[in-house]
């Protein structure tokens, strides 16, 4: 790396997400569980899958060799495609009971929240036990996300779904339509916290821009655009090419055997390119200014957002690089560190400014197209709305309209919160200085409340529009 | 071009407790109750153009154009600090907007693709039937706004001759029962409520009645004292009504109000628990007080 670029990651100006410059891993894997269930593993000394018992039992010992930054699976599959060729005659109360161990068994003994099951579009007896299991045990993991698509998904599906987020604010709803044509015939999966990524491959490294940072660097908006962006978006390419070439050349990590067995593929995974600090960024640049404007509030602002997120597209779009998805990195709205100060994630609006939820829905969706790896909002909406899931289900498809890529949405004092786009229990939260707590993920969300003040997010229905000047 | 006008307090696009699935709610200005328990009473009554409103405004957001006229208003200043409508000698609120049928559908039409439908509610919204009957006719008459269902948020004091030229426009009614007493109900608002039950009777037969609002406040209202003959006479007129109860709050009530007795859980519970008793099905008690 040159001095400047080493520079700037000292500056906290671009950032490897303190993952140590030699990675043996890729960040985010994602197995072509399909194929595993139907051919089998050499390595693991499993035969093909033959039924439901077989399909979860293999599921579970390949989820223990899937390699990932945290050490836990951030993908564990489409459940539903990858179980119904399995169900054979099986009642409804058999899987359930099943599928309800199976939960368990997840949250219990792989307890992380960033490990993320993936259901729908299409409507099948898995999917509806899934949802059903989920709000019944509000279990942190898996995260988990419905596929909602306009021609395959009825509404009554997804209806069940946004019953679901009224008491647990889970699962994502993921907009299938935009988001289908990704990634060529094995398509996505998203993992994580909402990262839209390759099957059979994955992110080989993230490395995010910190939007805040660069806007204080430069000295006008023109300088932002024309000067400091593209130096520090050259800077992040150097950071993630050092981090590839040793992932790719000298680690040795794709002679694993999900390779040699063609469960994952060298060919599907690209680095993410992420960005965050949007809403501070807008904010500083347009104060250097002295132009009037806040970000999510007023249009020049949220119009400025959209020049920058086109700007740094382009740059991804025509930069080649030597590991990546057809010779390309992947954009993508990065969703905050546990560590993060003072900075929003994403390209998200501010906690504790969100105008109300259509508005902020409307504010950022000409943006979401452009963050091909996963861009999300989190909404929180008072609870007055579990009496009427209908309304969620309405703003999730008027969101998708406008074309939101994945509708998010917290309760508020249900006691799942998402943070950055995982969940934790607020009670863990609570409990966790005196007890500790079983999961991985608790601690994080924990300092993430601490610096991040996510948990100010204004629950937004009724009450504060009632402010004439909040109405402008 | 449809240029009826509007006196509009206020508009929220996301409403979840205004009738089915999500909506944009219209505050109308103007009501012809005075309820003391009022929980926005700056929506009662039409500002008189005094401008006292205009020297006490903190950022200075009101200004005085012509003395015949109510105050100018500029959202871009103002700070939603509410001191306008608490010192305003009158109940009103110098905030209001004029909005045309036309004006309102471009409004609507941003936000169409979010909402299930829209509500009237204020104030008494029917109180402006032109404006009310005349923006429901253009929804249903508008390509792209027609699926829009259109939703009444009123207290119930429209004649019945009124109500029979909205019905065919209008797709469902919540109606508040402030009392089933006469005497309570015109201690309660200044009216009788004969025409309350009227509204009940026409619009449960034409199957436009979303829902039957009580609002619960201890010692004042007479639901459970006169349970069995307002069930009775709900059962006769309005079979299979959707209930939802209401507990009083002093949240944003003011003055006498203030000395009323706020309804606890416990209260809205053995309102909907004799209500149970008294075979009816589809009771709901409001988010706040779940």
């Amino acid at each position: 790396m040159s001095a400047a670029t080493q520079q700037a990651k000292d500056n906290n100006l671009i950032c490897d997400m303190y993952e140590g410059h030699a990675p043996f891993k890729p960040r985010y894997v994602l197995p072509d569980y399909q194929l595993f269930l139907q051919q089998g593993s050499k390595y693991l000394e499993l035969e093909p899958a033959q039924d439901f018992d077989d399909a979860l039992n293999n599921l579970m010992i390949l989820y223990h060799f899937v390699p990932s930054v945290t050490n836990i699976p951030v993908f564990i599959g489409h459940l539903d495609q990858l179980l119904m060729p399995y169900v054979g005659e099986l009642s409804e109360e058999q899987i359930y009971s099943k599928l309800k161990r199976f939960w368990i068994m997840l949250d219990r003994v792989l307890p992380d929240a960033f490990m993320h099951a993936n259901i729908g579009p299409s409507d099948n007896i898995v999917c509806r036990t899934i949802l059903k299991i989920d709000a019944e045990l509000a279990q942190i993991a898996p995260n988990l996300s419905l596929l909602f698509d306009t021609e395959k998904t009825p509404e009554s599906l997804l209806l069940q779904a946004c019953e679901n987020i009224a008491t647990t604010s889970k699962p994502h709803i993921v907009n299938h339509n935009m988001h289908k044509q990704k990634y060529a015939e094995k398509g996505y999966g998203v993992v994580s916290c909402y990262n839209v990524l390759p099957v059979a491959g994955g992110c080989n490294t993230l490395v995010r821009v910190n939007l805040k940072g660069v806007a204080e660097q430069a000295n006008s908006i023109t300088d932002f655009m024309q000067v400091q962006l593209p130096l520090y978006c050259q800077a992040a390419y150097e950071l993630i090419e050092a981090r590839c070439q040793f992932l790719h050349k000298d680690s040795n990590f794709f002679d694993h055997f999900l390779v040699q067995e063609g469960i994952l593929d060298e060919k599907r995974f690209a680095p993410m390119f992420g960005i965050y600090g949007m809403a501070e960024c807008i904010n500083t640049l347009l104060s250097k200014e002295q132009l009037q404007g806040h970000y999510g509030e007023d249009q020049n602002a949220n119009a400025l957002a959209l020049e920058i997120t086109q700007l740094v597209a382009k740059i991804v779009d025509q930069t080649e690089v030597p590991y990546g998805y057809h010779g390309r990195a992947l954009l993508h709205s990065q969703g905050g560190l546990n560590s993060d100060v003072d900075v929003t994630p994403g390209i998200r609006i501010e906690y504790g400014t969100e105008p109300d939820p259509i508005t902020h829905l409307m504010s950022l969706a000409p943006q979401h197209q452009y963050f091909t790896s996963g861009v999300s909002e989190i909404l929180t909406l008072e609870p007055t709305v579990r009496g009427n899931p209908q309304a969620i289900q309405q703003l999730c498809k008027g969101a998708f309209n406008h074309g939101i890529g994945i509708f998010t949405a917290n309760v508020a004092t249900n006691d799942l919160v998402r943070i950055t786009g995982y969940m934790v229990r607020m009670s863990d939260i609570n409990k966790l200085s005196e007890q500790g707590s079983r999961t991985n993920t608790t601690a994080l969300a924990d300092g993430a409340i601490k610096s991040t003040h996510v948990s100010q997010r204004q629950p937004r229905v009724v009450s504060h529009e009632f402010n004439h000047w909040q109405n402008k | 071009m449809n240029s009826i006008i509007g006196k509009i307090n206020k508009i929220i696009h996301f409403s979840v407790v205004d009738g089915p699935g999500s909506r944009l709610v219209i505050f109308l200005q103007g009501c012809n109750y005075n309820c003391i328990n009022c929980h926005n009473p700056h929506t009662i009554n039409h500002c008189n153009s005094c401008q006292e409103c205009v020297v006490t405004c903190p950022p200075s957001a009101l200004q005085t154009i012509d003395e015949q006229q109510p105050p100018k208003y500029s959202t871009d200043i103002c700070i939603g600090c509410d001191t306008c409508i608490s010192l305003c000698p009158i109940n009103s609120d110098p905030r209001i907007s004029e909005i045309s049928v036309t004006e309102m559908l471009t409004e609507i039409s941003k936000y169409a693709s979010f909402i299930e439908g829209i509500t009237v509610s204020g104030g008494e919204a029917t109180l402006q039937f032109k404006f009310v009957k005349s923006l429901f006719e253009a929804i249903k008459q508008d390509t792209h706004l027609s699926h829009l269902s259109c939703f009444i948020d009123t207290n119930g004091s429209l004649q019945v001759d009124k109500w029979r030229q909205l019905i065919d426009v209008t797709d469902g009614v919540m109606v508040d029962l402030k009392a089933w007493d006469q005497q309570v109900h015109l201690k309660l608002t200044g009216k009788s409520n004969h025409k309350v039950k009227e509204t009940i009777k026409y619009l449960a037969k034409h199957n436009k009645l979303y829902e039957v609002r009580l609002l619960e406040i201890p010692t004042v209202t007479d639901y459970l004292l006169r349970i069995d003959e307002m069930a009775s006479w709900l059962h006769q007129h309005a079979s299979g009504v959707k209930i939802r109860i209401n507990g009083f709050r002093h949240h944003g009530v003011t003055g006498k109000a203030l000395a009323l007795p706020q309804a606890t859980k416990q209260d809205t519970n053995s309102l909907k628990l004799s209500l149970q008793q008294h075979q009816f099905e589809d009771i709901c008690i409001s988010g706040a007080f779940i």
